[in-house]
C-alpha cells in the first residue's frame, strides 16, 4: 500500500474545467471519500488517479513514483466501478481472476488465489456462475474481489454502492469498511451520498465545480463547515442558511426573510474579518441547534409553524420565517403543544456566519 | 387496432398485402418445385413427374460445378473473412478513439461511399485492378467486393461496438491488460453476434455477385456460379429451364444454411440494439 498525492491537478473537457487545481494527499491505509453533487469533478479526479484520464497540468504520485502520464496498467491501482464492469461472457472465476490472467499467473495458482479471496468475500460458491446469474449485492462483491485479487498499491471506488437497494447498501457499506480496515488499503472513494462518505471515510473531500471546498474528518466537516456550500451539502436535513445583513448602528443582524433583528451577542467577538454596515451575510444553523419557544428573546427570531413531522425518536418542525422555511429538529418522541406563532432561539455557540463570498467568518 | 379503420379498408389492405406477398413468393415457390420437375416452364405447378435427373445433368457440367463449389466459396469466403476482420477492427477503432468530428466523418464517408460504390466506380476499379495485376484473380474480386461492402459493414458493426460499456475496457486497462488483451478477451467476445451478422451479410452479398466478377475475371475456370449459370443457356440464348432451376436451387442452399445457423446461434439482430 502506498500514499496517493495530487499536486495542483487540472483537467478540462473543452470549455468545462472538470478538476480545478486540486491538491490532495491520501495517506497510506487511509480511506478518503470524494464527495459532491454530480458534475463536481469527483469521478474525474478518481479517473485521473487511475490513469483513465491524463491531467492538463499538475502532478500525481502513487507512493514515491510519479504516475502523471503513465497508462493505467503501469500505475498498480485497483478499481471498483459503479456498474461493476463484470464481463458478461465470463464466469466469476474468470472475472475475478482476470487481473491475474493478464499478468500470466499460472492457471492453478490463479484458481487458488481467486478461491481464497472469494471465500473471504463470501462468494466462494458462486465462482462458476456468470454475472447475470447472481444478485446485485453478489456482483458488487465480485467486483470488489477482482480488485482485492489484483493486490494493488491503492483502491479506487467509483460509487460502488449506488446500484444497490437501500438495505443492501447498508450491508455492503459495513462490509467495505470492514474490508478496508482488515486489508489496511489506501483508498479513494467517490460518492454523492454524504451518509456513505461520513460512515466510511477517514477523511472527506467535499468538491464543487471541480474545486475542493473542504477537506476534513467526517465530524470536522459536519461540525465546522468552512463555507455555505459544505454547510448546505453535509447534514440531513441540511443546515438552515438564512441570508441577512449587518446593521452597525443597532449592532444587530437583520434577517432578510422577515427583517427580524438578531442580537449577535457572543458571536460579535468571534468574527474574524472586518465588516461594514449593510454587508450581506449568511447565518448558518443546524436544525438541532434551534429551540422553539412562545416568548421572544435576544437571540430569537419570530416564525410561524408550517408543518410538524414526527419521525419516531425525533420530530422535524418546519417553521415559516418570512418567505423562508427553517427546519428545526427536536429530540422528543412527543412534541409539547406549540402556539402557531413561535420564537426560534438559535444556539449562538453553534451558529455559523458566512461572508458575502460564502466563506466562513465566525 | 385503429378504430377509424372501416372493415372495407381492412379487407383492402389484406388483399393488397396478399397480392404483394404472392408477387415475391411465386418465384421462390418455383425455385422449390421446378428443380424436381421433369418438364419445367415458367409457371408454378406441382411436378407431374418427380425426378433428380436435372441435378444429374447439372453435375455433368464441370465448369458450373467448379464455379459453385470452388470459385464461389473462395470469393464469398474471402470477402466474408476480409469484411468481418476489417469491419470489426475498424469499427472498434472508430468507436473508441477520440477524433474531433469523428461522427460526421464516419457518417459522411461511409454513407457517401455506400451510395457511390459499385457500378458507377466499375471503370476506375477495373483500371486499378489492371495496374495492380489483379485482373482475372480471385484476390482482385475479393478486394473489390470487400471494398464495396465495408462501409455498410463498418456502419453495422459500430452499432454493436457502441453498445459495449466503456467501463469493461477501463476495468481491464486498470487491471493491467494491454489493448490486444482487451480486444481479444473482452471486446471481441462481446461483439461476436455483430461479427456473425456482418460476416454472413458479406458472404451472401459476395455469393450472389455478378457484375464485379464478370468484369474482373477472364478465364472460365475462375468464374463464380452467377456467371456459370449462363452455361445452362442454349446456343440460341434461351435458358434451359430444368437445368437453370436445378443449378439455382443448389446455388441458394449455402446461403439458406448460413442464415439458419446464424439465426439459431445469435438471432438476426440487424443494426445492433443489444439491450441488457
Amino acid at each position: 500500500m502506498a500514499q496517493i498525492t495530487l499536486e495542483n491537478v487540472t483537467k478540462t473537457f473543452g470549455a468545462v474545467t472538470a478538476v480545478d487545481r486540486v491538491s490532495l494527499t491520501i495517506a497510506e491505509g487511509e480511506l478518503v471519500a470524494l464527495l459532491g453533487p454530480s458534475g463536481c469533478g469527483k469521478t474525474t479526479t478518481l479517473r485521473l488517479i487511475a490513469g483513465l484520464e491524463i491531467p492538463d497540468s499538475g502532478r500525481i504520485f502513487i507512493g514515491d513514483r510519479e504516475v502523471t502520464r503513465l497508462p493505467p496498467r503501469e500505475r498498480d491501482v485497483a478499481m471498483v466501478f459503479q456498474d461493476y464492469a463484470l464481463y458478461p461472457h465470463m464466469n466469476l472465476m474468470d472475472n475475478i481472476g482476470y487481473p491475474l490472467k493478464v499478468r500470466g499467473v499460472p492457471r492453478e495458482e490463479l484458481r487458488q488465489r481467486v478461491q481464497e479471496v472469494a471465500r473471504r468475500l463470501q462468494i466462494g460458491d458462486l465462482l462458476d456462475r456468470r454475472p447475470s446469474q447472481i444478485s446485485g449485492g453478489q456482483q458488487q462483491r465480485a467486483s470488489v474481489a477482482r480488485a482485492v485479487v489484483h493486490e494493488a498499491q491503492a483502491f479506487l471506488f467509483d460509487e460502488p454502492l449506488s446500484n444497490l437497494d437501500a438495505k443492501l447498501r447498508l450491508e455492503a457499506r459495513a462490509f467495505l469498511k470492514h474490508l478496508q480496515h482488515t486489508e489496511g488499503v489506501t483508498a479513494a472513494y467517490v460518492t454523492h451520498d454524504q451518509a456513505e462518505a461520513m460512515a466510511l471515510a477517514d477523511r472527506i473531500v467535499v468538491m464543487n465545480h471541480g474545486k475542493i471546498m473542504q477537506i476534513g474528518t467526517p465530524l470536522d466537516v459536519y461540525r465546522n463547515p468552512q463555507n455555505t456550500f459544505v454547510a448546505a451539502f453535509i447534514g440531513n436535513p441540511p443546515m438552515n442558511l438564512l441570508p441577512c445583513h449587518l446593521d452597525m448602528a443597532q449592532g444587530v443582524l437583520v434577517v432578510a426573510a422577515n427583517q427580524a433583528p438578531l442580537d449577535l451577542g457572543l458571536l460579535r467577538e468571534r468574527i474574524r474579518v472586518a465588516l461594514k454596515d449593510g454587508d450581506s451575510l449568511t447565518l448558518g444553523v443546524r436544525p438541532e441547534n434551534i429551540t422553539l419557544g412562545a416568548e421572544p428573546g435576544p437571540a430569537a427570531i419570530p416564525g410561524k409553524i408550517y408543518v410538524t413531522q414526527p419521525l419516531g425518536g425525533e420530530t422535524l418542525v418546519n417553521v415559516e420565517v418570512g418567505d423562508q422555511l427553517v427546519s428545526v429538529r427536536i429530540f422528543t418522541e412527543e412534541l409539547p403543544p406549540l402556539p402557531e406563532q413561535v420564537w426560534l432561539t438559535l444556539d449562538l455557540a453553534r451558529t455559523f456566519l458566512y461572508g458575502p463570498d460564502g466563506e466562513r467568518i465566525v | 387496432m385503429n378504430r377509424y379503420e372501416s372493415p372495407l379498408a381492412r379487407v383492402g389492405i389484406v388483399l393488397f398485402t396478399m397480392l404483394a406477398a404472392s408477387f415475391f413468393a411465386l418465384p421462390l415457390l418455383w425455385l422449390a418445385t421446378a428443380p424436381f420437375d421433369a418438364r419445367v416452364n415458367l409457371t408454378v405447378h406441382i411436378p407431374a413427374e418427380l425426378t433428380l435427373d436435372n441435378f444429374r445433368a447439372v453435375f455433368q457440367n464441370s465448369f458450373a460445378v467448379r464455379a459453385l463449389l470452388v470459385n464461389n466459396l473462395i470469393i464469398a469466403g474471402g470477402a466474408m473473412l476480409t469484411v468481418a476482420t476489417v469491419a470489426t477492427l475498424a469499427s472498434y477503432g472508430l468507436s473508441r478513439t477520440r477524433i474531433p468530428g469523428r461522427d460526421i466523418l464516419v457518417y459522411v464517408l461511409i454513407l457517401f461511399s455506400s451510395v457511390v460504390g459499385g457500378t458507377a466506380a466499375m471503370v476506375p476499379l477495373f483500371l486499378l485492378a489492371y495496374h495492380l495485376g489483379l485482373v482475372d484473380t480471385h484476390i482482385g474480386v475479393i478486394l473489390v467486393m470487400s471494398g464495396g461492402l465495408l462501409p455498410s459493414a463498418i456502419f453495422i458493426m459500430r452499432d454493436f461496438v457502441d453498445t459495449i460499456p466503456r467501463s469493461y475496457e477501463e476495468a481491464a486497462l486498470v487491471f493491467g491488460a494491454s489493448p490486444l488483451h482487451i480486444f481479444r478477451d473482452i471486446a471481441f467476445p462481446l461483439v461476436r453476434p455483430g461479427v456473425a451478422v456482418v460476416a454472413i451479410w458479406a458472404f451472401v452479398n459476395a455469393w450472389g455477385a455478378f457484375l464485379i466478377p464478370v468484369v474482373l475475371l477472364r478465364s472460365p475456370h475462375n468464374m463464380p456460379a452467377s456467371v456459370a449459370l449462363y452455361s445452362f443457356y442454349s446456343e440460341a440464348g434461351t435458358p434451359v429451364h430444368t437445368l437453370v432451376a436445378a443449378y439455382a436451387f443448389l446455388y441458394t442452399i449455402p446461403v439458406l444454411v448460413l442464415y439458419l445457423i446464424v439465426n439459431w446461434r445469435f438471432g438476426f439482430r440487424f443494426f445492433g440494439g443489444i439491450k441488457r
